[in-house]
């Protein structure tokens, strides 16, 4: 009896494609796992590779969560950075404030993480809301704005604690008027210093996998063939009676949260954490699109593979550092230009490797007709 | 006696965003495309005139004019390179994308050929200031020339546009591609034209905002770029008025907000204007509502 219900299972599987190809994604990131965790315990993995195991998972999510936006809703976000951002410094500064109440990090961190989702989300439905008005050029631009303002205002938070309670300013860390035994919890441009590192690799692919899995379910489901519906033809997708606001707004918030729990994780890796246009700024936010574009936008396991690969590579070819952005530059105009120009189109309609490979035999095929003859 | 300054301060930082704004403005109403790329060639310009004056020790008048040309060139070399293949493609996005890649590329060739370290860039004005109000207001050499030059620009360019054949084209052109074409209007060379007059623009915009703000680095165009595409977007974009109109506010607000409430908030002010603006009023203060459909 149980056999047979694994064997339906079985048949089940190979029946359903999309299932399948999701499982694959899951097994590649588990083997990935596993692959390092040997050789670490083999002693081959150097300190260098060791210290971008952490960074790999956070952009990993960021590039699956940002496709969610870009590639599945078709709205291009330029402001993944500030989500990143929001979560990144609220689950920091919980951490910091309840390191001492919560000593144990397995209770602490995973709050911490939910918090820095909880808030980034909320500001995903914040900046959801006006986007619901824009599309194109203008979301991508507001979102932009977006970011900057989010990095712009952190830059000027500073609270500090000490025996009356929590002080807060916007001015200057001089303001806050602290007893001599205050202590800064943010301060301004410098940022959260002393977060605890909870980070580890292990949580990181933990992370990774709840992202993915958050991400391939919702596209499979029946909110995501609504919101795949949205972006290949709004108004027919109104018609047949999807709910256009709450499917943006549900998009975005989902992505903002997967993003803010890459903050998190990015945030307990790092003693200190500053929102420098480096780490947080406009260019940030190119580079996880880079990632998705490069990867295949709409394409999850893709740009999971591509953020891996796209920032391993030049952190291990030193050589490659300094051109690393001026290839990234190319590589993207080329790519935009090979996938969408309709001359490239028709190009790749008429010159598919399908038909050269056709047109190969059937010469082959000729030819040995004649020597035969 | 303060406020005043702080006004004029306003006026010079906004007249170079009009001019910057002013190619986004007219890029867009043609090519219906964001130039990304757009504020990167303010940076090039800057750069070529520090190299032909600062490095080279040519007179400023050089300079200017290799800058222009320069830039020109590459403006017609970006459109004809990066966006004309993508002209007709079914997605935004692509276009979109294909700019930012171009963005990339000037800056990380700039920050290749220049190194990170900033630039000083030296004034490319000769004329000393002038002080009113009986010496209690001094208003300096860039900041004239820079209000000057821009109020010619923007001047120029609407005669350009509605007294020459080119300039009608371009109205054409924005109004209905298909439709210009069969008028036999050369839609190509009149987006390349665009495209030309913009860079130019951006050049002048560079040297102009760099003489004010002397630290030259690759990242130096995109700031304003961005800024000046918010004064576009504020003013109503497609609209030439509207680029300059938008731009003078943004750079007042900008100013005033710097002096007035936040150095450090300044940005964030600005941008949510631009928020603000597009929710209120997605199509700017000149610009023209468009019904979609279907």
């Amino acid at each position: 009896m149980k056999a047979n219900s694994i064997k339906d299972k079985f048949t089940n599987l190979k029946a359903n494609k999309p299932l399948r190809q999701d499982l694959i994604t899951y097994a590649i990131v588990i083997f990935a796992y596993l692959l390092i965790r040997i050789l670490d315990m083999a002693g081959m993995v150097n300190s260098q590779l060791n210290g971008l195991l952490v960074p790999i998972c956070v952009y990993a999510i960021l590039a699956v969560s940002l496709n969610l936006t870009v590639g599945i809703l078709g709205e291009l976000s330029l402001g993944h950075a500030g989500f990143m951002c929001v979560g990144a410094f609220t689950s920091a500064f919980f951490s910091k404030c309840m390191v001492e109440a919560i000593p144990l990090a397995i209770v602490r961190f995973p709050v911490a993480i939910l918090i820095g989702a909880v808030c980034a989300g909320l500001f995903g439905v914040l900046i959801g809301i006006p986007v619901l008005r824009l599309k194109g050029d203008y979301l991508a631009i507001v979102t932009l704005a977006f970011g900057e303002i989010i990095k712009n205002i952190i830059n000027t938070i500073n609270i500090g604690r000490d025996s009356n309670g929590l002080h807060f300013s916007m001015k200057s860390a001089m303001d806050l008027g602290m007893e001599k035994d205050g202590v800064f919890l943010i301060k301004g441009a410098m940022g959260i210093t002393g977060t605890p590192g909870d980070s580890n690799f292990t949580i990181g692919v933990i992370l990774l996998l709840i992202t993915l899995f958050v991400v391939l379910n919702m596209v499979r489901s029946r909110d995501g063939r609504a919101i795949m519906a949205i972006r290949d033809n709004v108004i027919a997708a109104e018609s047949v009676g999807i709910n256009i606001t709450k499917y943006k707004l549900l998009t975005f918030a989902i992505s903002a949260a997967l993003a803010g729990m890459a903050g998190a994780l990015y945030a307990h890796n790092l003693g200190s954490l500053t929102a420098t246009p480096k780490t947080f700024g406009y260019n940030m936010s190119i580079m996880i699109l880079v990632y998705v574009v490069l990867g295949g936008i709409g394409n999850i396991r893709g740009s999971m593979i591509a953020a891996i690969i796209l920032y391993v590579l030049p952190e291990m070819l030193r050589g490659l550092q300094t051109y690393r952005m001026l290839i990234y530059a190319v590589v993207l105009i080329v790519m935009m230009i090979y996938n969408w120009a309709p001359k490239s189109i028709a190009w790749r309609e008429t010159h598919s490797a399908k038909d050269l490979l056709a047109k190969v035999k059937g010469v082959v095929a000729s030819k040995s007709k004649k020597g035969g003859n | 006696m303060e406020f005043i300054e702080f006004l004029i301060n306003g006026v010079r930082l906004g007249s170079v965003y009009a001019l910057i704004a002013l190619g986004y403005t007219m890029v867009y109403g043609i090519a219906k495309m964001l130039n990304f790329a757009h504020g990167d060639v303010i940076m090039v310009g800057a750069f070529v005139v520090y190299t032909t004056c600062n490095t080279l020790g040519l007179p400023p008048v050089v300079g200017i004019v290799v800058a222009v040309v320069l830039c020109t060139l590459l403006g017609i070399l970006i459109e004809k390179i990066a966006y004309k293949p993508l002209r007709g493609a079914t997605s935004n996005l692509a276009v979109l994308i294909t700019a930012i890649g171009v963005s990339y590329f000037l800056q990380n060739a700039a920050l290749l050929i220049f190194g990170a370290a900033p630039k000083n860039f030296t004034s490319i004005v000769p004329y000393e200031g002038i002080q009113i109000a009986g010496g209690q207001i001094t208003i300096d050499g860039e900041t004239i020339v820079i209000i000057a030059v821009s109020i010619v620009i923007m001047i120029a360019l609407t005669v350009f546009i509605k007294k020459t054949k080119a300039g009608q084209a371009m109205l054409a052109v924005s109004e209905d591609k298909g439709a210009a074409q069969l008028m036999g209007i050369n839609v190509n060379g009149t987006i390349s034209l665009t495209f030309a007059i913009g860079s130019a623009l951006a050049a002048v915009a560079g040297m102009l905002f760099c003489s004010v703000y002397p630290g030259l680095s690759s990242t130096t165009g995109s700031m304003p770029g961005i800024k000046a595409f918010t004064a576009a977007v504020f003013g109503g974009i497609g609209s030439i008025p509207g680029a300059f109109i938008g731009g003078i506010l943004l750079g007042v607000i900008e100013n005033l907000s710097k002096a007035y409430i936040s150095t450090q908030l300044s940005d964030a002010i600005v941008f949510s204007i631009l928020i603000i603006v597009l929710l209120v009023k997605p199509t700017g203060l000149l610009g023209k509502n468009i019904q979609e459909k279907v």
